[in-house]
């Protein structure tokens, strides 16, 4: 291995819980092979080297500061490959629950009288900022996925991510059904590819992998009218990692400024 | 002529989140000294308003990655303090069993992975495992273990899944539970060497008595019950907290200040060995005296070392637990029932950081109205700049790439946890919607 050729990786945060970079870790932890496939140049939570000669760039966080992007677009300028790591990064995830209040709102709520002092804007996928080459979802990533996905990468190969609901693989665990359990569940519009883990562990899907392409909204809202859910309910389940998503047709709120 | 001296550190490395550390001497006097909080904030409290109350805990854990677990079951304690619920016992002991998971992954990521690099001359764990592989590979298993007890109760290590108000929606099988048995048992020996590595360490000498913040139990080292006590004497009930925090903001951080009977107080493992060493297991108090702890413990620095005496503790609690579901067996129980009112709770947890507060209100729609977290981080903050103002004297002789060191060091015992802390409220409501 020691003479060839080790593509460079950096992890870079936005805001987020660094729970992805955390996942990352663990999953590196079964796998050192892939560990010594790769050389890591930047990794702030767990290394103080730091190199700036990156070729491919994990991101974690959502854009939600005006000088967000001006370090986005370096990293864009400087990474061959750009991956949008977890929910907040790829979707906006939590962080856009912000969309549901006004920003200033939101800011003089928790930072009362001082709220000026603190700079923040609405939170934003990454991809609303730089080009994005890949992402990698959920809320926290799957570490499979994760090394999946490096795996694929260092062998040249185009990392595909499921465009099929959840539902497909819950079914595969032959888990009963939440809906017959008389829950809502938002696994027939989301992502697959996290093995249906919510539903199988007995609660319901929070849509955190973001939507397939050809969701089939219209039965979907059917359904959820059927088990008798106000639109008020049906928003809530739309806007817990999904709201900047659905912020057009369901909130009818544009990007806020800074 | 002025001699002039100024370190920034910008973005400490190794720790979790973004912080600065800025120090200005001016003629071998200290002019300024500050640990900055500079992660984007983040606004938890404003999002968990007009939510669900069954869907808190979720949003909850997403405030930090690390300590999700404490988030989570802290935010349910507060919501099932509002609405009056009552746990089984089952529940209590696979809640509890989550958080030793929890406390041991965070204290192992912390102390091997985060602290040993500097004292074993390294960059980061990278090199480490070429420098030091045994270390590595011993780390990797503990914490991997650690995970697992997280993942055979709550789904999932980080953002778990299972816990819900009043109970589980999963239950761990009893292969899991003996499989998990055996092997905290037969990690034993890396426990062991854990606290050989650790007792070898000469960590820097500097002491600074403080005020020391932790909740207390008169049955058990308190992690997911008791009252506030500190080691001036104060007593508070986990309601009364606001009395206990005082919280205040500076321009420079994002993240709120708190102070009770002195200018700042410490909260974590170093706290809680000093205000609860004698309810240590005995096997956690004799690594406390290979380790040299003799509490009261006033050298910040051994926070790390404070970690690894509740390593070996939760290691021991963790086995007696489950010895305790495995007598009692698994019962598949429905959760416990919730009536809606219009109320208000406190929950308390001591997390891997110090102690935890989450305070809601439920509205008679069962969707919160306004919630307020206290966060381990930001009652540190306050704490570790009065800890710099004293320390950088002592040390202003050295070069200044040996100050930078020692003072990231500092912040780096602390195992500040930044994402969390950036999420504060200020009580006075003057947002109406």
């Amino acid at each position: 291995m020691k003479n060839k050729y080790k593509p460079k990786v950096a992890f870079f945060d936005f805001t987020s819980c660094e729970g992805c970079q955390l996942t990352v870790l663990d999953a590196l932890q079964d796998h050192l092979d892939v560990l010594k496939a790769i050389e890591i140049v930047q990794f702030r939570e767990a290394m103080t080297e730091k190199g700036e000669d990156y070729s491919i760039a994990f991101i974690e966080g959502s854009c939600s500061r005006p000088n967000d992007e001006t370090r986005l677009k370096e990293i864009r300028d400087q990474a061959a490959i750009v991956v949008a790591l977890g929910a907040c990064a790829h979707l906006g995830g939590v962080n856009s629950l912000k969309y549901l209040h006004s920003l200033d709102a939101t800011r003089s709520y928790v930072y009362g009288d001082q709220a000026a002092w603190f700079d923040t804007a609405d939170a934003r996928p990454i991809e609303a900022v730089i080009p994005v080459d890949y992402a990698i979802p959920g809320c926290p990533i799957d570490r499979f996925e994760f090394i999946g996905f490096i795996k694929a990468l260092l062998l040249g190969k185009k990392h595909a991510i499921p465009d099929y609901p959840v539902c497909v693989e819950c079914k595969l665990k032959e888990n009963a059904c939440l809906f017959t359990k008389g829950q809502v569940c938002m696994g027939p519009v989301t992502r697959a590819g996290c093995g249906a883990i919510c539903p199988s562990f007995g609660q319901p899907c929070e849509a955190c992998r973001g939507f397939i392409s050809n969701a089939n909204d219209a039965s979907f809202q059917d359904l959820l009218g059927s088990y008798g859910l106000t639109i008020d309910d049906v928003l809530k389940r739309y806007t817990m990692f999904t709201t900047y998503q659905v912020r057009k047709s369901l909130l009818r709120r544009e990007n806020g400024g800074a | 002529m002025a001699v002039h001296k100024r370190i920034e550190v910008h973005h400490v490395t190794r720790v979790e989140g973004h912080g600065n550390i800025v120090l200005e001497m001016a003629d071998g006097q200290l002019k300024d000294c500050r640990f900055e909080v500079i992660e984007a904030p983040r606004f938890f409290e404003a999002m968990l308003r007009g939510r669900s109350y069954l869907e808190a805990s979720h949003i909850a854990s997403r405030i930090c990655g690390i300590c999700s677990t404490g988030h989570a079951i802290t935010s349910l304690q507060a919501t099932e303090k509002a609405l009056a619920v009552q746990l089984s016992q089952q529940t209590i002991l696979l809640r509890k069993l989550a958080l030793y998971g929890e406390i041991l992954d965070s204290h192992i990521l912390h102390v091997y992975m985060l602290v040993a690099p500097d004292f074993l001359g390294v960059g980061s764990v990278i090199p480490m495992v070429s420098t030091h592989r045994e270390v590595v590979l011993r780390a990797l298993r503990m914490k991997k273990l650690a995970g697992d007890i997280c993942a055979a109760i709550t789904g999932r290590h980080t953002h778990p899944i299972a816990m819900t108000v009043g109970g589980f929606t999963h239950f761990p099988k009893i292969y899991e539970l003996e499989q998990l048995y055996k092997r905290i048992e037969s990690a034993s020996s890396d426990v062991d060497a854990t606290i050989e590595l650790f007792a070898a360490l000469s960590w820097p000498e500097f002491a600074r008595e403080t005020e020391y913040v932790s909740l207390t139990h008169p049955d058990e080292y308190a992690f997911i019950s008791g009252d506030i006590v500190t080691s001036d004497g104060s007593y508070f009930r986990v309601e009364d907290y606001l009395s206990l925090t005082n919280e205040y903001i500076v321009p420079y951080s994002t993240a709120k200040y708190t102070r009770n009977n002195r200018d700042s107080y410490m909260v974590g493992a170093l706290a809680r060995f000093n205000n609860n060493y004698d309810r240590l297991t005995p096997r956690a108090r004799d690594s406390a005296s290979t380790l040299g702890l003799v509490s009261k413990v006033t050298n910040p620095y051994l926070n790390s070392a404070a970690q690894i005496v509740e390593i070996v503790h939760c290691m021991d609690e963790s086995l007696r637990i489950i010895r305790e579901l495995l007598e009692r067996g698994i019962s598949f129980e429905e959760p416990a029932k919730v009536s809606i009112e219009q109320s208000e709770g406190v929950g308390a947890c001591e997390v891997p950081r110090g102690l935890l507060i989450h305070h809601y209100w439920i509205g008679s729609d069962g969707c919160l109205t306004d919630a307020n977290c206290v966060i381990p981080t930001n009652q540190n903050i306050a704490n570790i700049e009065a800890d710099m103002r004293e320390l950088v004297p002592q040390i202003s002789f050295k070069p200044p790439e040996s100050v930078q060191m020692d003072l990231e060091m500092l912040v780096r015992a602390y195992d500040p946890c930044i994402s969390c802390s950036v999420h504060v409220l200020d009580l006075t409501k003057t947002y109406e919607e």
